[in-house]
């Protein structure tokens, strides 16, 4: 039987502020366990939560970047469960009238487009850890992290596929950095996945019974979480079973995923409005000022770099990955605007390439878009071949305040151009290999090329190319 | 001395007739020695008390002192206070000392009043007769086999025996109110909003709030001027302008409208109850107020409607009581679930418990809509009629509660009788309004009667002046227990 795999999505995004989302406590990563946890955060006797305004204004500037609806009066409610690392015994969360609903993102998969619509974002605290390293027969408890303020993006069931639960979740990731609402840092939890998988016969339009899987915190995890899932479950119905609605945990050492509990022992959470924290009723003019204030968004961005820069829908969706990286983008073009594909093209390449390798972020980028800008245009006037120009961007990279033109003198790296004496150069490698000559003449396209490469050699890479290879015709056509 | 009101109190001082010292001094030694009969007091700390003491006698001196400055107040102790065992008359919490201060403590040091120790209450303050405390009942001054009401009973009881000149209360559902009439002293329960109620050990989120208790009106209005006021750490608390609770005191009460519920004036009244309060109304009338009978139809809901809310909320509130970062801890437990279940079986009382199970039943899946949703429903009816019925007065009376103090130990094992205490008070607190309790006379056995005072929302400077005019006419209020006069 054909199968379909369904998948919905549930982000938690760490929002970038400074103090919790319900106390004044500081929500710095790694510092001493406790010593960020206020009277508030530890739910003394008598302790009430204030809302931080910076988490609503988060919330407000990703509704408006999904084409959301922003609820007013949107609800805190209380979720209430017991856990140790939960100090109040409740967490704060909303229910009814979440601060954003609907909305929607595009994603990509290959040369596919896909709108992907979500249910919900909601504002909430997180919990603190429980940790068991380092306490016999006792678990420790850091209440750091309990209050730091969450938003929970919650996506229709629409992905069919481990791929485009990915795309989307690369999506939200990069949309959350570019409007400066979370640094998306997965391995610190900035940016956590679950993912409600199910599978169904192909054409069915009823959703097969799911199971959610908790706890992905890498684009590579979920992706294989999701695969193996689907795997197991198809395998169950395909025996003449049947799926178990649970939660399970993704093991990432043993790429699999396991019971955590089942729908049976599922909490009644006894959600009510919490009483302590008033309707949160946001009037349309602060809307308005937080739409004014939103940069320029990823989708906008691509659109505009296919139809104005002439870009592939595959170069403008990498380009778009990052704000940060179009904004490189957009400052190299700014200097040689008459040349947007080869900035492209260096920036996917040679830029990207690099960084990956040295696992930098683009805004840590030695080279600026100035001096990029200043090694392309010595492309495009025939200075330097583009393989001359990866080595002057190797030494820019180390030596990173030189400018291009700087180390191509320094270097005599220059092209030369000179026909007579790209033509001497010729000339003694057609004298020294008669035999791929020979070749050449009888039909053996390969041999040019190999030609072609010795006289390059010859010049230590700084012979003209398009020269060369006319210079070389002509010699062996006659 | 004992029976000095506070602006009295406050001359003295300023005028050097006396420290605050040597006044709370008095106090301290009254309570050593009528507190071990009386248990209106959890927690003294003479060091603690005689220290502000002294600070109040600094600022008198160097020309810094208010009003009240100098003047001891007993906190209930349902407030923290930093450095002071705060139990909320839980052993739940018998070894928790506050690391910080509610904002209405903090309020009283800032004008330098003496904290003169933690009274006595209802276990998280879920009773009417101070019965469910883990540090024992409260007794009543005027007749020590009767319970002085509750939560706020040993605060009650306190002000009523001339231990504290004044003291603090919160009130749920009639938590000061009905203590105040059952121990024959003033207290008065603001609109919800006006008192911070942070540090202040939640109940029912929705409905607590706090206010003072004291012998008269007037001292009321010069208390509830420190504690009224908006506190950015509490997000219910409302952010109004400053007003002078004392300004309106004087003035004449003709032509004020009285609303007489027709509901409050039916059965379930006792006699004595009744001629106490038609006593009282008389008195208003020879003042030149008028009477107007108002409906609050829905108010007979009131109690049922509170006994959803309240223990909803509470079950979620006390949560927080796990054994896992303060308070009491179960000694042996098996795993994480039986130190949960160990620490709260032992922790908690019979009421509290009653109370955590209705509300997590309420609230629970398949049951919330029918309980807790349809009782929020009725709880804006019952706003809803007292809206009305303001249009055509200007402050609702009635009887604070339908009976006289009732027998230690009488309603114990009734909690549906013991809820019905409650039955004029929390139809005010479930619509959020105002509502105090001034005495009026004594019912059977000698026993204080309180006159039930609802005002519409932030009218609380008008209650004080009906009140207060009231009690230039009458005595009731100057008296004090026969058996504490010494």
């Amino acid at each position: 039987m054909q199968w379909e795999t369904v998948i919905g999505l549930e982000i938690h995004v760490q929002l970038l502020t400074r103090s919790k989302i319900f106390s004044g406590a500081s929500v710095a990563y790694g510092a001493r366990p406790n010593s960020q946890a206020c009277a508030v955060d530890i739910a003394l006797p008598g302790v009430l939560p204030v809302l931080n305004r910076q988490v609503v204004e988060y919330a407000i500037r990703f509704g408006l970047a999904i084409n959301a609806t922003i609820n007013s009066p949107s609800i805190f409610a209380r979720k209430n469960y017991f856990y140790p690392d939960l100090p109040k015994g409740y967490q704060i969360s909303q229910l009814a009238h979440p601060i954003v609903e609907g909305g929607h993102v595009t994603i990509r998969t290959g040369d596919k487009e896909k709108t992907i619509h979500l249910t919900r974002a909601h504002l909430e605290e997180d919990a603190g850890k429980s940790t068991h390293e380092g306490f016999h027969d006792k678990t420790g408890i850091d209440l750091n992290r309990a209050g730091t303020g969450l938003l929970e993006i919650v996506s229709e069931p629409e992905m069919r596929s481990s791929a485009e639960a990915v795309a989307y979740a690369r999506v939200l990731h990069s949309l959350v950095r570019w409007i400066g609402i979370c640094d998306g840092n997965m391995q610190e939890g900035s940016f956590r996945c679950d993912a409600n998988v199910s599978v169904r016969p192909a054409g069915s339009d009823v959703l097969g019974t799911r199971c959610e899987i908790k706890n992905l915190n890498s684009f590579r995890f979920l992706e294989r979480a999701i695969d193996y899932e689907v795997a197991r479950q198809i395998d169950i119905l395909e025996s003449g079973g049947s799926i178990v609605q649970q939660t399970r945990l993704y093991d990432a050492d043993r790429d699999e995923t396991r019971t955590m509990r089942s729908k049976e022992d599922a909490h009644d959470y006894r959600y009510f409005p919490d009483p302590d924290l008033l309707p949160v009723v946001i009037p349309q003019e602060w809307i308005k000022q937080i739409r004014e204030k939103l940069p320029e968004l990823p989708e906008d961005r691509h659109n505009r770099y296919i139809r104005d820069f002439s870009l592939s829908a595959y170069d403008a969706n990498i380009l778009t990955a990052a704000r940060e990286l179009a904004d490189y983008f957009e400052q190299t073009v700014k200097f040689l605007p008459e040349q947007i594909k080869l900035c492209a093209n260096w920036i996917i390449g040679e830029v990207s390439g690099r960084l990956n390798k040295e696992g930098l972020e683009i805004d840590q980028c030695p080279v600026s878009p100035e001096q990029l800008a200043g090694l392309l245009l010595r492309i495009t006037d025939g200075t330097v071949s583009g393989k001359i120009a990866k080595d002057v961007f190797d030494s820019m990279w180390q030596s990173n305040d030189n400018s291009a033109d700087t180390i191509i003198d320094a270097k005599n790296l220059r092209q030369i151009s000179d026909n007579s004496e790209i033509e001497k150069w010729v000339n003694e490698v057609l004298a020294a290999n008669q035999q791929q000559v020979a070749d050449y003449r009888a039909g053996k396209e390969k041999a040019f090329n190999s030609l072609v490469g010795q006289v390059m050699k010859m010049s230590r890479g700084k012979a003209n190319p398009v020269q060369v290879n006319t210079l070389l015709k002509k010699h062996l056509i006659e | 001395m004992l029976n000095a009101s506070l602006r009295q109190l406050s001359s003295l001082l300023s005028e050097k007739k006396i420290s605050s010292t040597e006044l709370t001094g008095e106090f301290l030694a009254r309570i050593k020695a009528l507190n071990p009969d009386l248990n209106a007091f959890i927690t003294m700390d003479e060091e603690k008390s005689l220290d502000q003491a002294r600070t109040a006698d600094e600022m008198i001196a160097t020309g810094q002192s208010t009003l009240l400055t100098g003047i001891p107040i007993a906190q209930k102790d349902i407030f923290c206070a930093n450095g002071w065992l705060t139990t909320c008359g839980s052993k739940m919490l018998s070894n928790f000392i506050s690391p910080y201060d509610a904002t209405v403590v903090k309020q009283f040091d800032q004008v330098g009043m003496v904290n003169l120790g933690k009274t006595n209450m209802d276990e998280f303050a879920m009773g009417s007769s101070n019965e469910t405390s883990y540090y024992g009942p409260v007794k009543n001054p005027w007749d020590r086999l009767a319970v002085p009401g509750g939560s706020s009973g040993g605060s009650a009881c306190a002000v009523a025996a001339r231990l504290a000149p004044a003291a603090t209360g919160t009130d749920t559902g009639g938590s000061i109110r009905q203590p105040a009439a059952l121990c024959g002293i003033s207290g008065i329960k603001p609109t919800y909003g006006l008192v911070s109620r942070y540090g202040m050990i939640a109940f029912a989120s929705s409905l607590d709030q706090a206010g003072p208790m004291a012998r008269s009106a007037e001292d009321l209005a010069l208390l509830l001027n420190v504690m009224v006021g908006f506190d950015e750490r509490d997000s219910t608390s409302l952010q109004r302008e400053k007003e002078d609770y004392t300004q309106d005191l004087e003035k004449p009460v003709s032509g004020l409208r009285i609303g007489l519920p027709k509901e409050f004036f039916a059965e379930g009244m006792s006699s004595d109850v009744s001629s106490a309060v038609e006593a009282a109304l008389a008195e208003y009338r020879k003042l030149g107020a008028t009477f107007v009978e108002v409906s609050l139809p829905n108010s007979k809901l009131a109690v049922p409607v509170y006994y959803v809310l309240a223990p909803a909320e509470a079950s979620s509130n006390l949560s927080r009581f796990d054994g896992v970062r303060y308070g009491h801890r179960a000694a042996q437990y098996a795993n994480l679930e039986d130190l949960y279940a160990k620490t709260r079986a032992e922790g908690f009382g019979d009421e509290v418990k009653r109370r955590i199970l209705i509300g997590t039943y309420v609230l629970s899946h398949g049951y919330y809509d029918a309980y807790y949703l349809q009782a929020q429903k009725l709880r804006r009816l019952i706003a809803e009629d007292f809206k009305k019925a303001f249009e055509q007065c200007d402050l609702i009376m009635g009887p604070t509660s339908p009976t006289v103090a009732f027998n230690i130990g009488e309603r114990c094992n009734d909690p549906i009788q013991m809820y019905l205490s409650d039955i004029y008070t929390s139809a005010a607190s479930l619509a959020g309004l105002p509502g105090m309790s001034i005495p009026v006379g004594f019912g059977s056995k000698n026993r204080p009667v309180g006159l039930h005072i609802i005002g519409n929302y932030f009218r609380e400077a008008q209650m004080l002046n009906a009140a207060h005019r009231y009690q230039l006419a009458t005595n009731w209020h100057e008296l004090t227990p026969p058996e504490m006069n010494r």
